[in-house]
Parts: structure tokens; sequence; C-alpha cells
């Protein structure tokens, strides 16, 4: 399994590991709930060095972003951020990422961890327009400072600018206790925050600056399992759960993240087709009725009907009582929005609500 | 931290024998290692339990943990406590943490269980 830059200080924090798309990474350092709590409350300190990261350069590296994103790359201007999908000739989803303008001959890419090389090959494939790619995972760090507290925190670390300034899907390349680092301010946890890209050789530095800060304002460090209960709260997708290769965003929710007016990108036509053709089935949340917990692969019912499976679940530890998504039946989703989930045989009321759930 | 007078499932179950009344719980090593406990789902009373078999489910915010029956024998009393705060289970693992009692069909089952010492012996190799 592979290891960030930041592994021995998790050890020395006593963190529980898991495996995670290869990578033997923190699942938790306290309990999951406290350090969820602590990001709600107050900070969150995440070693999230496993991400992917590509830089893309050249004449060519607009054309080329471009032409693999659902989403308008050129609506991007220097400093700015875009959410967008990757999309296969069938419509089906290669990944969900982040692409990062620095000028329009440089952007940076952010993958999921576990679709790195498949993304790469991707990317590799369809480069006919002279950019040069180069994977840069391997040198790059990324630590996440999240929670109400995150702009407080990190102010006094960089001194030539108020980061509050930073709006959000924004980046500035500045440094922070010294250290080079593009501060984004973006994040997986629904609260305010920052994304920093660090080389890897930094990350011990900026992760023990940071450190006594969080923990001075009663944060956490947090591991992948709070990440994932914060990111279901904030209704946001996971790639691998909610989405993969032989889903299409329109089935997972994510229409608003493709744009094909007046543009051409991998995937487009076998969308436009899908579209017109209905779409059969959707991604919905939904919260439990009663104390019990959906997980993926459960089966959703509704009138004693089978309408779709739960694609992500877990309790949430802000709500008290469990939440996730699941696709259903286009045309099973009821009015009143009740629906059945069979968890170990037994049936447990559920009910369709509207993401983020908090 | 191990209480001597219990006995151990490999599967962190604790039985607690009072005549032929057998009181079920899981151990502090296995809460621990479950955390943030959020929902228990436990048989009903009438319910005849097979020792070494799946009687109920711990839902954790990570995962759900299958319980396993130390003896068996019939359900008669039900911790419904739990229902509402299952973290008494993480609070209390031995006492108040409690799931169920059951009447035990046969007292011999207890003497194939772990006891304290051995117990604390196959924690220690699980963790290692």
């Amino acid at each position: 399994m592979k290891r960030t830059p930041l592994y021995q200080v998790h050890k020395s924090l006593n963190a529980k590991f898991t495996e995670f798309g290869g990578w033997e990474m923190p699942l938790q350092y306290s309990s999951i709930v406290k350090e969820h709590l602590a990001v709600r409350a107050t900070v969150g300190l995440f070693d999230l060095s496993h991400m992917g990261e590509f830089e893309v350069r050249g004449e060519g590296a607009s054309a080329l972003v471009q032409k693999l994103s659902t989403n308008d790359v050129g609506r991007l201007t220097d400093g700015r951020v875009l959410y967008t999908l990757f999309c296969n000739e069938t419509g089906g989803i290669v990944d969900d990422l982040l692409i990062y303008r620095h000028a329009d001959n440089h952007y940076m890419l952010v993958v999921n961890a576990a679709n790195i090389e498949k993304d790469f090959a991707w990317v590799e494939t369809h480069n006919n327009t002279g950019a040069e790619i180069k994977d840069v995972s391997e040198h790059t760090a990324l630590i996440a400072l999240q929670g109400p507290k995150a702009i407080d925190i990190l102010n006094p670390f960089v001194p030539k600018r108020d980061v509050s300034e930073i709006s959000f899907f924004r980046f500035a390349v500045d440094e922070v206790a010294g250290i080079p680092t593009t501060i984004s301010r973006t994040g997986y946890t629904g609260e305010t925050g920052f994304e920093l890209y660090v080389n890897a050789n930094s990350a011990e530095g900026l992760w023990n600056a940071l450190y006594p800060a969080v923990m001075e304002a009663d944060g956490q460090p947090v591991g992948l399992g709070a990440r994932d209960t914060l990111r279901l709260e904030a209704g946001l997708r996971l790639y691998g759960m909610d989405m993969n290769d032989d889903t299409n965003p329109y089935e997972v929710g994510l229409s608003k993240f493709v744009k094909s007016k007046n543009r051409q990108f991998i995937g487009k036509n076998a969308l436009l087709k899908e579209k017109k053709k209905g779409i059969a089935k959707q991604m919905v949340g939904f919260q439990m009725l009663d104390r019990a917990v959906a997980r993926a692969g459960y089966v959703v019912y509704q009138d004693g009907e089978q309408v779709g499976s739960v694609t992500s679940g877990a309790p949430s530890p802000s709500l008290k009582y469990a939440i996730g998504f699941a696709t259903v039946s286009s045309q099973a989703i009821p009015d009143d929005g009740e629906i059945d989930i069979e968890i170990r045989g037994r049936m447990h009321p559920a009910k369709i609500v509207t993401a983020p759930f908090i | 931290m191990i209480p001597q007078e219990l006995k151990y499932n490999e599967s962190h179950e604790w039985a607690r024998q009072e005549g032929d009344i057998v009181t079920i719980g899981i151990s502090d090593y296995a809460q621990s290692e479950i955390q943030d406990i959020v929902y228990v789902e436990l048989p009903e009373v009438g319910t005849e339990l097979t020792q070494k078999t799946e009687f109920g489910v711990i839902e954790s915010v990570k995962a759900a943990f299958d319980l396993y029956a130390p003896v068996s024998g019939e359900v008669i009393e039900v911790n419904e406590s739990l229902l509402d705060a299952p973290e008494q289970v993480n609070e209390s693992p031995y006492e108040d943490g409690w799931f169920l009692k059951i009447r035990m069909t046969d007292p011999g089952e207890l003497d194939q269980l772990l006891d304290a010492d051995s117990y604390q012996t196959h924690i220690e190799a699980e963790h290692a």
C-alpha cells in the first residue's frame, strides 16, 4: 500500500489506519463523531495527499482540458477552480475532479486517489493538442483545513494577504508558514475552509505549523471516516460509491456540471442522446425514519416494489439519524417521498429529502 | 480491565452467569475498536438463540458488526434502553450496555468459552 509523506505523523498521533484506493490512510485519530463535530464547530486538519495532481501546460492545454470536461473550462479565469467531470464516449463518468487555472497555458487537475492511473492514461490518450501532461501526485502533498475557524487559524501563517479575500472556488499561490503553497478555497465538508497544496517535502513542515493552532482552537486532526460523513451531510457525491464508469451525470444528480451549449467534449453526443431518451434512474437523498442505518447496496422499495438501491449511507453525527444517497427509478420517486429500505431482511421506513442534509 | 468473573467469545461477546440465566454484552476491547455506536439491533423476548450464531447487529458510524451468541437459550429480557441510548455500550460495556438475558439450555456450553486470561491473550494476538 502507498503511504503519504505524513504517514509517520499519523502514526505518532496514534491514528487507526484503513486502506483506501490503494493507500494506507488515517481512518480516525480519536473518534469519527468527535472529529466530525470538531469540523462543524471549530476546525479540522486533514491529510489528503493521496489525491492525484496532474499539471497540464503549453499552448494546447486549454483545448485539452476543455475537450475532456463536461463543465465549461472556458469560464475559468486565472486563479479560479472548476468542479467538473470527465466522461467516456458512452457518457459514463471517468472521474470527478477539480481544475485549477494558473494561466491559459497552465492548469492543475486534482483527481481521486483510486483513479490516478486511469485518469492519467485517459488524459494522455486524448492529448492530440500538444499539451504537456505531468503526473505530479508523488511530489505533491495536500493538507485541508476545514471548519468555521479555518480563516482565523490560517491567516497568521500568511503574512502577505488576508485569506478571507480568497473567495470560494478561487486560489492563490503564496506562502503558508514560509512554505510555498497553493491556497485553495475549496473543500469536501460543506464548511468554510482551504485545501493547501505543497511539495511533498514540505508536508510535515506545514502540518506541524498548523497542528498546534488547530488544537489550540479546539480542533482535531480528521481521518477519512469523518471525511466521509462530512461530505455525505454536505450532499457531495463520492466517486466509486455514488458514481462510476457506468453511470452518467444525469443519473447521479450532476447535470448542472454538464455544459453542452456551443462546445464539444468527450461523451457529449452520448449524453445528449441519454437526455433525449429520458433518464431512467435518478439519485435522491434520503433520511431514515427509525434508528437503523442503510448502507451502500441496500435495496430501496416503494409500496412493496423494488425501485433502486443505496449508493452511500451512514449515521449523520450532526443530525443523529442515518442519511444517504440512493439511485431510484425516475417514475418511482413518490410525491410524499416515503420509501422503505431493506436492512438485513427487514423493511425500515425512510423518506426522500433534498441534499445537502444540513 | 477484563472482568475475571465473565466468560468470552472469540468474537468479543461476554457472558455473565447467574444460575441458569446468562447476561450477554460485548467487551470493552470490542466497544473501543468499534467506537461511536449509534444503533443496536436485538432479537425479541422469546427468541431462541444458538451458540456461536448471529443474534443481532451493532452499527457504528463506520460499519455494521454482527453479534454472536456465547451460549444457546431463550431470550427472556432485552435491554430496551439501548434503543434510545446505544452509546451506553461504549460508555459501560459490562454494566449499563448489556444486550440480553437468556435462559441457558445447556450450561455445559459455558465451559467452551474463553476465561478472562485466555481472552486477554486472544485480544493481544488479534491486536498484534
